[in-house]
């Protein structure tokens, strides 16, 4: 079947005449110590066919076992996303040759997933304010990685056009969930930002419940896009595309957006979209066709008759329920009304990365707002310059509670504060050992701050004439000049006292 | 004791000897290597023999018992290995060209306990590729033959085993029974055979045939030598899911009682009617009144659902023969065959190529019968309904062994069949394990013991069967009518090709008989 290539719809203008369904798939490789079936270490990278044993290469003889910690996590996953935890359920083999993958079948759940029927609520931004859609959860099951192909030559980097091709088996066998979404359908301007939220949640949560590392350029979280279209209030779903391994965030909204032009050109041309799975470009933000996949491809699953069912116990269950920690949603709600912050503020310290280390701030005993200053003004720029994560920075929470402590005790005063950043930043010490270092500390000799102040009123008669004639506001131009002599170490609100005990 | 006579003697007398310091185990191991030297050309029961690898475990254990180290009781005694097992050092091959000259870097859990329990491993037995068949005339490397009578074959797929034992080419060896590779085997070579419960022998380093019936079992001249071998190899394994994670059953005790009275024997209605072989049905009915006699009571049990159990089992096991032999595919080891005019290949290519280069027809027929079979839209017509009646057969055990304890029927429908006779009729050849498969289907165990000769000489086996985890049951019932068969008979069942070989090698003692 030949693809006829269509224009492509902008965006907007396609949902005028059709709404998009989506359902993701999202694969999160498991941080167990070891894999799925084997004791091999499940590590990201190594040197190539390192980390392999009879079992995870597949070697005649060689038999499964169940990594017990990666049915744990499975099941907390479940339990986060609200899922029903199967009392019984079975892998099965997914049976199809490829030359990474060791046995020619992968070892996976079919119609017996280990939690299934559940739900999570995502939020974007709306033009009033903050929208929760609730994505319902299908499934999500076990199963294990395959290898990586290497293909060397050819211009695609896959393996048609290729002169050869290396095999690395490490990753055969990591343990995997896939999470499966029921069809989502929100309105259609909110889709690609509620894909993106969606996987941006599913990240959170996993790493809260720390059962990955959940690293999407290192393809320990992977996002499938299925998008179809259908005209505007119908109801029969659309022929969907498949986008595979769509890896960034930015990515997820890109993909869904790049789909409905692409679908609706074809639509629109009168044409048929075809079933197909399709690689996303980074680079140019467009998705080109894979291998096809039609329904005939059949991947004759069957239990696998070397494992034995999975049959966690409720009472297991009822203690691993017990030991989910707060999920991130959760906590961003409760975090917000201990600290007082508007959405906007919630949004933009979540945006920034810095709920954990607004927290931890505040924990060592700052307020929230000035924790919240700190972090994303001073701080925030700082980290841009470097080009850094916030939480990369070499200055801890606690040192921020320290120094914005010596500013509410008047050791020190904003602009001291800045200097003292810069000190702990530079690695000089501690925030006190920084003040001490650099002489920091904020001038209280009442004879030294007394003179400067005369000397300001003496050099500036017609400010002090003001000031006198009840112009108290004009008050900060002297301020800044005693602060100017006293070179910022000086405690702005008594300056401003003994310039107006003077003049008043 | 002197050279010859150490292969006529069974692995109970063997390990007696060599605990009493009369031999060693060198000497043993090279008595029995000196006999496949000069035998094995003919019957051709191994695919390979590592005499050095065998005799150094010998010397190895002479140094232990030298030294005062406590040994178990088959430790010194030589045993063969069917090349399905992995094995670490010797190749294992599967009687497969698809896997010719692989050298696995590890050892099936059987062959680690071998070794640990000090049994020198002699090589790797003959078997119908990948364990489809029962004759061996699939094994990629030739045949292996019966030495009642060199034109007709041993049996299979555990044909290799079952030749070597019958032969005192090994006094035991390692079998595996996926629907009776070790049991008609038996039967045709008449040697003890005993496929143990599912689950009661560690699959793992056994090369898959079908996942869910595989399971590996002594090979053997006497019903105690295969509970001492069954002790060996027996019981849970952490590398096998399905390995039963409880104690084993007292196989030994059970082989030394051999006590039936009072024992209620079900015959099986269902198997050893119509298709059998008159001399197989005469000398079946025979030992049925052996064991009445000894006080036994016998009963007549019905199994309706095991009329279905051969097509079941040929939709389980092609089903599970696909999936397990997709792996082999030139990617990572064995045979790498390049399409014929294709200048650069792919990887597709390569792997049609090879499998179609290195898989017989027998093998190819099963996997496209299971590739069928699981398709979308075939599945629950055959594989799914074929699991239910799986559970029917479970079912029909379940309520005959209400009625008895076990359960009895002739193990195979006929004696050693002649080379070539079936082996272009694949469903006759199938049907030489319609009395085995049930136990298979169901996971219970089975034994087949040799009950004498038939009409034309040969030899039948007798299959008794007992309810999950009571293989001891087995051990019990099988060492009465033992007794029984060796009086009735005046001593061991021996092949004319070890009179024949022996008048080469010098003469040989009578054969101990039991009383």
């Amino acid at each position: 079947m030949t693809t006829v290539e269509v224009g492509l719809v902008p965006f907007e203008e396609a949902l005028t005449r059709y709404e998009p369904v989506m359902g993701l798939e999202v694969h999160v490789e498991l941080s167990t110590a070891t894999k799925m079936f084997c004791g091999c270490p499940a590590l990201f990278g190594g040197e190539p066919n390192t980390h392999v044993c009879p079992v995870c290469l597949g070697l005649p003889g060689s038999l499964p076992v169940v990594n017990g910690a990666a049915v744990e996590s499975a099941i907390r996953i479940g339990l986060a996303l609200n899922c029903r935890i199967a009392e019984v359920c079975r892998f099965a083999r997914k049976n199809y040759f490829y030359p990474d993958m060791p046995k020619n079948y992968q070892i996976s759940q079919y119609d017996e997933p280990i939690a299934f029927d559940g739900w999570t609520e995502v939020e974007v931004e709306g033009p009033d304010g903050p929208e929760r859609y609730r994505v319902e959860i299908e499934r999500a099951h076990m199963e294990e990685d395959t290898g990586k192909s290497l293909h060397v030559g050819g211009s695609t980097g896959r393996i048609h056009g290729a002169e050869y091709s290396l095999l690395d088996y490490n990753r055969a066998g990591i343990p995997l969930i896939e999470i499966v979404t029921r069809p989502i359908a929100v309105p259609g301007d909110r889709a690609p930002a509620v894909a993106r939220a969606y996987v941006q949640q599913l990240r959170d949560l996993v790493l809260a419940l720390g059962v990955s590392d959940a690293r999407m350029d290192q393809g320990s979280l992977r996002a499938d896009v299925n998008l179809s279209l259908r005209p505007v209030g119908t109801a029969a779903l659309g022929t969907r595309s498949e986008t595979k391994n769509v890896n960034s965030f930015r990515s997820v909204e890109r993909a869904v957006r790049f789909e409905v032009s692409r679908h609706a050109g074809i639509l629109d041309a009168g044409g048929r979209v075809v079933q197909e799975t399709r690689h996303f470009h980074e680079d140019t933000g467009t998705t080109s066709p894979g291998r096809e996949k039609s329904d005939a491809e059949d991947y004759r699953y069957f239990p696998d008759p070397d494992l034995a069912p999975v049959a966690p116990s409720r009472e297991w269950v009822d203690a691993l329920r017990a030991t989910l920690p707060e999920l991130p949603a959760e906590r961003r709600r409760r975090l917000q009304a201990e600290w007082g912050f508007s959405d906007l503020e919630m949004r933009d310290t979540a945006g920034a990365g810095a709920v954990d280390l607004v927290a931890a701030t505040v924990a060592a005993g700052s307020s929230a707002q000035t924790a919240r200053k700190w972090w994303l003004s001073e701080l925030a720029r700082r980290a841009n310059e470097q080009a850094v994560e916030l939480s990369a920075l070499k200055i801890t929470p606690e040192d921020v509670a320290r120094i914005q402590a010596l500013v509410d005790a008047g050791a020190i005063n904003d602009k001291l504060a800045r200097q003292v950043f810069d000190g702990v930043l530079a690695g000089e010490g501690s925030p006190d050992e920084v003040v001490a270092a650099r002489g920091l500390a904020v001038v209280s000799d009442e004879g030294a701050l007394t003179e400067a102040v005369d000397r300001a009123i003496e050099a500036n008669p017609d400010v002090a004439a003001k000031i006198r004639d009840g112009k108290v506001a004009a008050a900060g131009a002297l301020i800044g000049a005693v602060m100017k002599e006293m070179r910022g170490q000086a405690d702005a609100a008594r300056v401003r006292e003994l310039i107006l005990a003077r003049l008043t | 004791m002197p050279g010859p006579e150490l292969t006529d003697h069974s692995a109970a007398e063997l390990s007696q000897a060599l605990a009493a310091g009369e031999t060693t185990s060198a000497e043993v191991t090279r008595a029995h290597l000196d006999r496949i030297a000069s035998l094995d050309g003919e019957l051709h029961a191994f695919l390979h023999v590592d005499a050095p690898g065998a005799l150094a475990a010998a010397e190895d254990v002479d140094r232990r018992r030298a030294a005062g180290e406590p040994l178990g009781a088959l430790a010194g005694v030589p045993v063969a290995v069917k090349d399905l097992l992995c094995t670490v050092g010797q190749p294992t091959t599967c009687g497969s060209r698809i896997l010719e000259g692989w050298v696995p870097p590890y050892d099936a859990t059987v062959v680690a306990r071998l070794r640990a329990a000090g049994l020198p491993i002699l090589g790797k037995t003959n078997l119908d590729e990948f364990a489809m068949g029962s004759s061996t005339e699939h094994s990629a490397y030739g045949p292996s033959r019966n030495p009642w009578d060199t034109a007709r074959t041993p049996g299979g797929s555990g044909g290799g085993s079952a030749a070597a034992v019958a032969a005192r080419l090994a006094p035991v060896a390692i079998g595996t029974d996926t629907g009776g590779s070790i049991r008609q085997p038996g039967a045709l070579t008449g040697t003890v055979g005993v496929k143990p419960t599912y689950g009661g022998v560690s699959r793992y380093g056994i090369v898959a045939m079908a996942s869910s019936l595989d399971q590996a079992g002594p090979v053997t001249r006497t019903v105690l030598d295969a509970a001492l071998l069954h002790e060996v190899i027996g019981g849970h394994d952490p590398m096998d899911s399905t390995s039963i994670d409880a104690p084993p059953p007292p196989v030994v005790e059970a082989a030394r009682r051999g006590d039936v009275t009072g024992l209620r024997i079900g015959v099986v209605k269902e198997l050893g009617g119509e298709g059998f072989q008159a001399g197989v049905r005469a000398r079946f009915e025979e030992a049925v009144g052996l064991l009445t006699e000894a006080g036994a009571q016998v009963v007549e049990v019905s199994c309706p659902s095991f009329a279905q159990a051969l097509a079941t089992y040929y939709l389980v096991m092609p089903s599970e023969v696909s999936s397990n032999l997709a792996r082999f595919d030139a990617m990572r080891y064995g045979l790498r065959a390049f399409p014929d005019g294709v200048e650069l290949p792919s990887a597709e290519q390569v792997m049609a190529a090879t499998r179609d280069a290195g898989f017989g027809d027998e093998v190819k027929r099963r996997i496209i019968l299971g590739t069928y079979a699981l398709s979308s839209g075939y599945y629950d017509a055959y594989y799914g309904s074929a699991q239910q009646v799986r559970s029917l057969v479970a079912r029909d055990f379940d309520r005959a062994f209400e009625q008895a304890d076990v359960l009895v029927s002739p193990t195979a429908p006929t004696t050693a069949f002649r080379m070539g006779e079936k082996l272009d009729d694949p469903l006759a050849m199938y049907l030489q394990d319609v009395a085995t498969i049930p136990a298979n289907l169901a996971g219970v165990p089975g034994l087949s013991l040799p009950a004498g000769l038939a009409e034309d000489g040969l030899p039948v086996g007798f299959q008794l069967l007992a309810p999950l985890q009571a293989d001891d049951r087995l051990y019990n019932a099988a060492a009465a009518l033992e007794r029984l068969l060796l009086d009735r008979w005046g001593g061991p069942l021996t092949p004319p090709l070890v009179g024949q070989v022996d008048s080469l090698v010098g003469p040989v003692g009578t054969p101990e008989v039991r009383a």
